[in-house]
């Protein structure tokens, strides 16, 4: 069998393995000698958290005797990396934390069975943001990641890793999770394809709880079909979780064959700013323009309370975190360190444990859930919440069946400049509304300014990711190399 | 206490009563809820709190919940809310209670305790029934220095039933749980043990002087383990707050503990100040909406509740006594059992007694709970028939009874078997007459002479040597014709 | 709204933090200049808004009472830092009897 072409996506790659012209143990070797080449361990971008080769060799050997099956399964052979606060049997599940350091789950989230169900060989979990609390990957415990495009720069956050792994030939499928933009903003960072799906739309068993009401798990891709693909073997309904939708997952991969005839994109101007970055401002704009070109209406739009999302957001996800990082207090599992009695335990165990960050999403959230501040936070900021919800819901209602903004106001920054928390916070500025919302998102490279990739991304409508994909697939073959120059 | 502090202060008692479901698996995960199993045997992701797991509810822990509160009056709601409630606690895996805050499943219902003169029914209102999950148990005690923590008990489902401070005594807040547990006994929501801790009791107890419509502050007792300890501790914790008004002093919100071997209300030690449970709505569930449909054929299909069924039997068995009624319908299983006899058998009375009897002599020394009796209802009812018909003799069927109890054999089986059958035939009663008269020739010839007083004695021989088994109605009219002169 | 030193001092208690008086000024600092920018949402007009309802989940999902449960791939003894005969143990609580205990 041949070596592995670097350029093969993911759904080529598993048909090369089914027709037995390529290996599966094959495909793993070529990960990890991608991973090995642009040093993506701790020394080098640090995107890797847990790795086992061996193991990963032994589940290809097993996707090879798969391969002559009578209906052999989508993913067979694929190589994929997980972000590291996604539950795994093998390998660790960190969470990018002290506190579960080393920790192996005794469970598989149901997006890993699935994968694994599909044929896919996880090859690694990824570094992240601890907790999925951050915009950068420098809040890991385990060091910063770094970005492979240009490693002085952050690769985005939380998901930075997954982002990386992809952006750097390691696998051409990663998994993500998105709280706030954390699969999109690094994948408009990386220079690669990042999907949140609509929430309810993947089954969050298994998905270490950060902001349960505004978690999902999302895909990145080296390509729009990757994701697709993966999308695709993720989705659906599950019994173990309750916010998990019925709903039937139409396939995401035949949206490359639709057209853009007759849609109609919405352009909101709260996202395109008088100081938008021009360069990114450009980039969009072209994109724009190539959508018109293949058969799309734009109208601009408007969605007015798009201002008030960041500060809603920063009061619900970190109240909803301190309520679920309470588990964390060295009882049952994770580090423990013992203190004075059982209260000195969870204090040296929470205040060892948890970094910086989440010390401080924990205190914000505690404070807006506290007595005396439940109203004038907490519960504002869900009516707030509501009201962006409204928006969107007003902007389908009239005639639009996507909207297209950029991903995120400016390009990958540089490692530790950004210290300032609340600067910090407005990375999220364009993505966070989705995830208030709940409403399925996209984000796909439009070209580079400076040298670093920008994002474009696309929103629709509940459960209408197949939207999403026909004018992302489009998009991406109307750019073509454009994507990334 | 003094007559004089009781007349002048008065008691005002609320209760919160906990109630576990008896559903088989757990309310946010499939482990089994079964009692006395090895410890964190049923366990699971999910009640493990590990990172990533979520709950899922138990529909049959629903229905139970909704079947309770339309037992109790409650206006069942279409939509309810669960709610986080967050504390730290070995016990309490995630960090949070998975429970329900300002929308109830249920509220506004009534449980009546009694009734006065004028007939009308004196009622303590229920505040609201929600739904909850247990926290597992610490034990503090059983190896030095640590506490150990099993998790078997986290996550099974409880109601929570808050009533309206509206009782006015000790008497009157037995009387409340005495009559609440009875209605879920009869609903068969759960095992209702206090012993077991299926059904547990917080009470909170002010006291204000009478005519005082303001509540003074209250206190909350815990650790009650039978409804005589509520009692006792109402009345030791009232006679406290009373000497502390009187002195001029001021009720202090405090938690206290009952201490039974004491028998004194003691301040719980703790350095914790008031919870700040930081309530929100429980983002991994979404309402809960029930059907109005669903709800109402719950309600449809709620069993004769305990008053319904006593003043029913008052009107239908008018033979019984109030006594009789109240021990027939103390529990559900007895009103069926004893109603499924009386059906059958057609004499209610005879029923009654046997059941109020014999049958529950035999349930507390063989330790058998009326719902598994060995004695099926309708065959208690054959063995009746069989004694009113004469078949055989009230002796014979206490036998036949204690033998059913042991094989649940049928009535007619057994007494054929063991021959307890009446014997009514001349030939046999006449031979037995004779072999009597040969054994006692000295009687039989002064009965044969005309001392018609011995022939109860004669009957008696006869009896004891036909093993009960003789007719005493043909035998005293065989006896008859041989006396006065006859052979 | 002010975050003063104490308050952060409450809060981290609240949420089993430990943290040393420089820190919790620190923090004071920083959750004023974050929740500083949340004023204006007391700003907007939200009557008539209800209850967010959840977009796509129509009402909770019931499941069946019965098993089984999910598995463990591995025991709690080798995930669970200290245990004894299948029990978890913890420090014992310096005031065991806290009202919170379920009895």
């Amino acid at each position: 069998m041949s070596a592995v072409p670097a350029d093969l996506a993911a759904g080529e790659l598993r048909d090369a393995i089914v027709a037995r012209s390529l290996s599966a143990r094959a495909a793993v070797d070529a990960a990890f000698v991608a991973a090995d080449a642009v040093r993506a361990d701790r020394d080098g971008l640090n995107l890797i958290l847990s790795s086992d080769r061996a193991d990963a060799r032994r589940q290809a050997g097993d996707a090879d005797d798969r391969a002559t099956e009578a209906s052999p399964p989508p993913l067979l052979g694929v190589p994929v990396v997980v972000k590291d606060n996604i539950a795994t049997t093998t390998l660790t599940t960190s969470c990018g934390s002290r506190i579960l350091e080393g920790y192996v789950s005794p469970y598989d989230a149901t997006a890993v069975e699935r994968l694994r169900a599909a044929g896919a060989v996880v090859v690694a979990k990824s570094n992240m943001d601890e907790f999925a609390m951050g915009s950068s990957t420098e809040n890991s415990a385990f060091g910063p990641a770094r970005n492979p495009v240009a490693p002085d720069y952050v690769p985005g956050g939380s998901s930075g890793g997954s982002a990386g792994c992809v952006a750097a030939g390691i696998v051409r499928i990663a998994l993500g999770s998105e709280t706030g933009g954390s699969v999109r903003q690094p994948a408009a960072f990386c220079g690669v394809v990042g999907v949140k799906p609509t929430y309810g739309r993947v089954s969050r068993y298994g998905l270490v709880a950060f902001a349960s009401s505004l978690d999902q798990i999302g895909v990145f891709g080296r390509n729009v079909d990757d994701a697709a693909l993966a999308l695709e073997v993720i989705a659906g309904a599950d019994p173990r979780d309750s916010t998990a939708a019925e709903r039937l997952v139409p396939s995401y991969r035949q949206a490359a064959r639709g057209a853009l005839t007759g849609i109609v994109v919405g352009r909101p101007k709260e996202y395109f700013p008088e100081d938008l970055d021009p360069r990114i401002g450009a980039l969009c704009d072209a994109a724009i323009d190539h959508l018109r070109e293949l058969g799309a209406e734009v109208r601009d739009v408007s969605l007015p309370h798009s201002d008030l999302a960041v500060p809603t957001y920063y009061i619900l996800a970190p109240a909803e975190a301190s309520s679920n990082l309470a588990r964390f207090d060295g009882a049952r599992y994770g580090l423990r360190i013992e203190g004075d009695g059982l209260r000195g335990m969870y204090e040296a165990t929470r205040s060892r444990g948890f970094g910086r960050e989440v010390t401080r999403r924990i205190l914000l959230g505690t404070y807006v859930l506290s007595a005396g501040y439940y109203d004038a936070y907490y519960r504002k900021a869900q009516q707030v919440r509501a009201l962006i919800r409204r928006d969107f819901t007003n902007v389908f209602a009239q005639g639009v069946h996507l909207l297209f903004t950029p991903t995120t106001p400016t390009t990958a920054f540089k490692l530790g400049a950004k210290s300032d928390p609340y600067d910090m916070y407005l990375s999220d500025i364009f993505t966070c509304t989705a995830n208030l919302a709940g409403l399925p998102a996209m984000s796909l490279p439009i070209g580079r300014a400076g040298g670093l990739p920008v994002g474009g991304q696309f929103l629709a409508a509940h459960f209408d990711e197949r939207q999403m994909f026909v004018a992302a697939f489009a998009l991406e073959r109307a750019l073509g190399a454009g994507a990334h120059r | 206490m003094t007559p004089t502090l009781a007349g002048r202060y008065e008691m005002v008692v609320g209760l919160e009563v906990h109630v576990q479901l008896n559903t088989r698996t757990k309310a946010f995960c499939g482990c089994s809820t079964n009692f006395g199993a090895p410890p964190n045997a049923n366990t699971c992701p999910v009640c493990l709190a590990l990172p990533g797991a979520l709950p899922v509810l138990n529909a049959h822990a629903t229905e139970l919940a909704v079947r309770a509160a339309l037992a109790l009056g409650c206006t069942v709601h279409t939509t309810s809310v669960f709610a986080r409630k967050n504390y730290f606690y070995p016990d309490l895996p995630k960090g949070y209670q998975i429970s329900q805050f300002d929308k109830p499943v249920a509220t506004g219902g009534r449980v009546r305790i009694g009734t006065r003169a004028d007939g009308s029914p004196i009622e303590i209102g229920v505040t609201r029934l929600h739904m909850e999950e247990d926290a597992g148990k610490s034990i503090h005690d059983r190896f030095a220095g640590v506490t150990a923590v099993d998790l078997n008990r986290a996550g099974v489902p409880l109601i929570e039933i808050v009533s309206e401070p509206d009782m006015r005594s000790a008497e009157e807040a037995g009387a409340y749980l005495r009559a609440l547990r009875q209605i879920l006994d009869y609903v068969r929501v759960s095992d209702l043990s206090m012993e077991e801790g299926s059904l547990r009791v917080d009470a909170n107890v002010s006291a204000r002087l009478r005519g005082e419509m303001a509540l003074g502050t209250k206190t909350e007792i815990k650790n009650l383990n039978s409804f005589s300890f509520v009692e006792r501790a109402l009345d030791a914790e009232f006679a406290r707050q009373c000497a502390v008004l009187e002195r001029g002093g001021v009720v202090e919100q405090q938690t206290m503990l009952w201490d039974a071997g004491a028998g004194v209300v003691r301040p719980a030690r703790t350095k914790e100040g008031s919870h700040d449970y930081r309530y929100f709505p429980e983002p991994d569930l979404p309402p809960l909406v029930l059907d109005r449909e669903v709800i109402d054929a719950i309600e449809r299909a709620l069993p004769e509740l305990p008053d319904a069924r006593r003043a029913r039997y008052r009107k239908l068995y008018s033979d019984l006594t109030d006594y009789d009624v109240g021990v027939l319908t103390a529990g559900v299983g007895l009103g069926d059992y004893f109603e499924h006899v009386a059906r059958a058998h057609g004499d209610a009375k005879t029923a009654a007694n046997w059941i109020l009897g014999e049958v529950l002599a035999v349930l507390k020394t063989t330790g058998q709970t009326i719902d598994h009796f060995t004695v099926r209802p309708a065959d208690l009812a054959a063995l009746l028939d069989l004694v009113r018909d004469g078949t055989i003799s009230r002796t014979a069927a206490k036998q036949v009874f204690g033998t059913m109890v042991k094989t649940g054999d049928p009535p007619a089986s057994i007494a054929e078997r063991e021959g307890l059958f009446k014997v009514t035939d001349d030939a046999s009663l006449s031979t037995w007459i004779d072999e009597v008269c040969a054994e006692h020739p000295n009687e039989a010839e002064r009965f044969r002479a005309g001392e018609r007083r011995l022939q109860g004695v004669i009957v008696g021989y006869v009896m004891k040597k036909s093993g009960g088994r003789a007719d005493p109605a043909r035998l005293n009219q065989l006896l008859a014709g041989r006396t006065g002169g006859g052979t | 709204m002010s975050v003063s030193i104490d308050d952060v001092r409450h809060i981290a208690a609240l949420a089993r933090l430990g943290i040393d008086d420089d820190r919790a000024r620190a923090f004071a600092e920083e959750l004023n200049s974050i929740l500083v920018h949340m004023e204006r949402l007391g700003r907007v007009d939200t009557r008539g808004v209800d209850d967010p309802a959840v977009d796509g989940v129509a009402g909770l999902p019931l499941r069946a009472d019965e098993g089984p449960p999910a598995p463990l791939a591995r025991a709690i003894g080798e995930f669970a830092p200290r245990t004894r005969d299948g029990f978890f143990l913890v420090p014992r609580l310096s005031t065991h009897e806290d009202p919170e205990a379920s009895s």
